[in-house]
This record gives structure tokens, sequence and C-alpha cells, in this order.
């Protein structure tokens, strides 16, 4: 029987990436259906029925449909409370206003400067788009400074929220990933020693490491 | 007094707090941020946000940044208090997270731009860049379609009820309505209903008179 939850989008895309890595972490089966981005699937009205923004990915599970890598990491956290990686969302009131805050600082101040640079340097030459220099010369700077406050942080705790791996880690490896592994900035991450060091274990989680070889298999067949 | 929350009073995450506070009904000591002086970049206010930006809140032993993680907080931790913010049904709670993220990734990205360029720039004494507003104008334009379609079947955003996603959206929203960009929510009918309708709220005034003061 097939699973019941679904995910709409390709692997490659950071933000379907997100939401493949908590599935793995939870333990929750799941189909990844493909949606064709090169024909412009994602524009027409079918899916725009269950992602009105035009964007992957789309989720559905149970007769819910929900969009936001976000929302739909913190709804498999609540449902799938019990199973997978219990800890991934916090056990308990305080625990989850700090990974909150982390998720928060990632969705506000992480990913804006290192989306335009995963985009600059990782997908723009393979779409055989023109670099802006100027762009990635000013997020570049942005980034800096942001990862200059991860050094600090990392050097006082193990993890972003605390002492254990959790959502708010887990919401940098999309971005995190193709600046280390497929552009020329990884020293962004590297040259930072506690930075380095967090990245180093966050990457090398077994449920990580799926996602990486969904992204490098051939999408499955429409 | 427990709860102490550390902002300034122009700042927009600051006001997405207190609306939040107020809605709850909760006590807390507002201490003022110097932003001028660079308060904010230094102690003891950078041991509260590393990242050196207001809000920061303390509730006893526990520091918490980022407002919209601070309403999330609040919410939870109150949530028999003052109004609702966030469901208990699990499915309900899913789609104000999915609205969450909306107001935080698309509607601020737009928005927030805009507040900027049309209130916060003029206060300071710097020139509007035309050019900004016209870009942010057609993206925030695109995405307030995408709310006119969700609030005609849905009297929230979040669903019936007022929640954090409606919340998160006041500052930013009451901000624009003092500048040309009001055009944008009046030419959308559900979202102009929408607009009046959580603007009106007792809690959202009570912010209101404490930035004229």
């Amino acid at each position: 029987m097939a699973a019941a939850v679904k995910v709409y989008g390709p692997a490659f895309s950071t933000a379907v990436s997100r939401v493949l890595a908590c599935l793995l972490e939870k333990d929750v089966a799941f189909q990844l259906l493909p949606v064709n981005m090169a024909k412009a699937e994602h524009k027409k009205p079918d899916y725009l029925k269950i992602q009105p923004f035009g964007q992957v990915p789309a989720f559905q599970d149970d007769s819910i449909t929900l969009f936001e890598s976000r929302a739909i990491s913190r709804y498999i956290c609540d449902k799938y409370a019990n199973q997978g990686n219990k800890g991934l969302f916090g056990t308990n009131p305080l625990e989850k206003a700090s990974i909150d805050q982390w998720l928060e600082a990632e969705g506000q101040s992480f990913n804006p400067p290192s989306s335009v640079l995963v985009f600059q340097l990782a997908f723009a030459p393979r779409m055989k788009l023109k670099q802006d220099e100027n762009l990635i010369k000013q997020n570049e700077a942005k980034l800096a400074k942001v990862l200059d406050v991860y050094e600090k942080r990392l050097g006082e705790s193990r993890y972003l929220a605390g002492d254990e791996f959790t959502l708010a880690d887990l919401s940098h490896l999309p971005n995190g990933q193709y600046l280390v592994s497929a552009t020329d900035r990884g020293e962004l991450f590297l040259s930072r020693k506690n930075v380095e060091r967090w990245w180093g274990e966050i990457s090398s989680r077994e449920s990580w490491k799926k996602v990486v070889e969904m992204q490098k298999s051939p999408p499955p067949r429409a | 007094m427990a709860i102490k929350l550390h902002g300034h009073p122009f700042s927009a995450a600051t006001h997405r707090v207190i609306a939040c506070l107020e809605e709850k009904g909760l006590q807390y000591e507002f201490l003022h941020i110097d932003l001028s002086t660079g308060q904010h970049k230094k102690e003891p206010f950078i041991s509260l946000n590393p990242f050196g930006q207001v809000p920061a809140l303390e509730d006893g032993d526990l520091k918490v940044f980022e407002s919209r993680a601070i309403t999330q907080y609040l919410a939870y931790t109150y949530a028999d208090k003052g109004t609702p913010l966030v469901p208990q049904d699990l499915k309900e709670t899913a789609i104000v997270y999915v609205w969450m993220e909306v107001e935080s990734q698309k509607f601020d990205a737009a928005a927030a731009k805009l507040s900027f360029e049309l209130v916060t720039k003029p206060m300071l004494g710097m020139i509007t860049d035309d050019s900004v507003v016209e870009e942010h104008q057609e993206k925030l334009g695109k995405v307030l379609d995408v709310y006119e379609s969700r609030l005609a079947g849905s009297k929230y955003l979040g669903g019936e009820a007022f929640s954090l996603a409606d919340l998160h959206h006041l500052p930013i929203v009451s901000y624009l309505f003092g500048t040309k960009t009001k055009a944008l929510f009046d030419a959308r009918p559900h979202v102009s209903r929408w607009c009046a309708d959580i603007l009106a709220r007792p809690a959202w005034q009570k912010v209101v008179e404490m930035m004229k003061h």
C-alpha cells in the first residue's frame, strides 16, 4: 500500500529537501511525487490548488494539504511526536522556545543571504543564467556576519538550540549542503572552527545522507 | 515583574510582541533599548539577542529572541489566558503554521522593505528609493492576490478564528496603511475586510496608543 504522506517536488529543491530530512528523522514513510519544473508544472492550475504561490514543496497527509517547508516540518513533529527522533521539536516548552528562536533565526537571518548565494553560485550556472557579482558580494558579507554569531553560539552549545540536534539545525542543512559541496564558498562554514564542527556533525547524520543520495538519483518517473 | 520586554517603541518586531502580550492580557515591564546610541549592539542587550536586534523577552529565567518565537512561546505557555492565539487541534494548528510561514517568508519580504522605504527612511531624514518601492509593490501585490483568494473562503488566515497567523501582520500592515501602499490592500475586498477587522482589535489599539506617547 502506498504511503499516506505525499511530498510534491524534486529532491534537489532546498525547501523540498528540508521536508524530506524531517520525515526521515521522524521515521515517517512517504511518497515523493515529481513536479516537472522545467515544464512549469508548478505554475499550472492543478498544482496551484495545493500550493497557491506556485512553489515546491506541497504536502499531503491524512486529508490535510500544507505548504511552506518549515510549517510542514513543525506539523510532522507534532503529528509523529512519538516516533523517530522524539526530541526534534523539543519535549517541553522551554526546549521548544529555544528551537523556535533558532528556527526563526534560520528563516529570517541565515536563509535570505544563503539562498541568494546558493542560487547565484550553484543553480544559475546550471541554468545558464548570468551571475550577479554585486549580489554575490553583498550576500557573502551578510552571511559572514550571521555565521560570526553562529560561531560564538556554537562555542557555547553543541547544537544551536542546546545539547541535542533539533529542527533548528536541520533547517540549515539544505542551503548549507549546496554552499559547502557545490560552490567555492564552503570556507564561509569551514573557516569558522565551531561552525565547521557543527556542520560536520549535522551533515553526517544518516537522515541527511539519505537526502543527499536522493538528490543525486534521477527523479521518480511521473 | 516576571515578564520583561526589551524593545524599541518604533520597532515593528517589538509591536508584534506587544500585540501578543496585550491579547493575552499579560503584565510586563517594557525596557526601552536606545537604537540611536547602539545599545542593541552592546552588553547587556547582546547577551539577550546575539544578533543585536530588538526585541528580546525575559520570562523569569527564560530568555527568547525573534519576535515570532516570542509570540509562539507566549501563545503556548499562557494558552488559557486572554485570547487563544493558537488552536488546540493538530490539523488546525498545521494551517496556522502555514500562514505564519507565509507572513514570515512571503509577506514580510516585500512589505517590510516597503515600510522601510516609505515610513522609516522619511523618519530618519533619508530619501525614499522609488524603484525599490515599485519593485516591492509589485511583489506585494502578487502575495496579496493569494491572500484575497484565501480570505474569500476563510474569515482569518489560519481559519475561522483569529490567530498568530493574523497577528504577525499587524505591525507592518499598520505602518503601510499610513502610506500609498494602502491602495494595494484597498483594491482587494477580502483583504481589505480582514485588515479592517484585525486593526480594530482592542489589543492592537492599545499598541497604537502606546506609539502616540
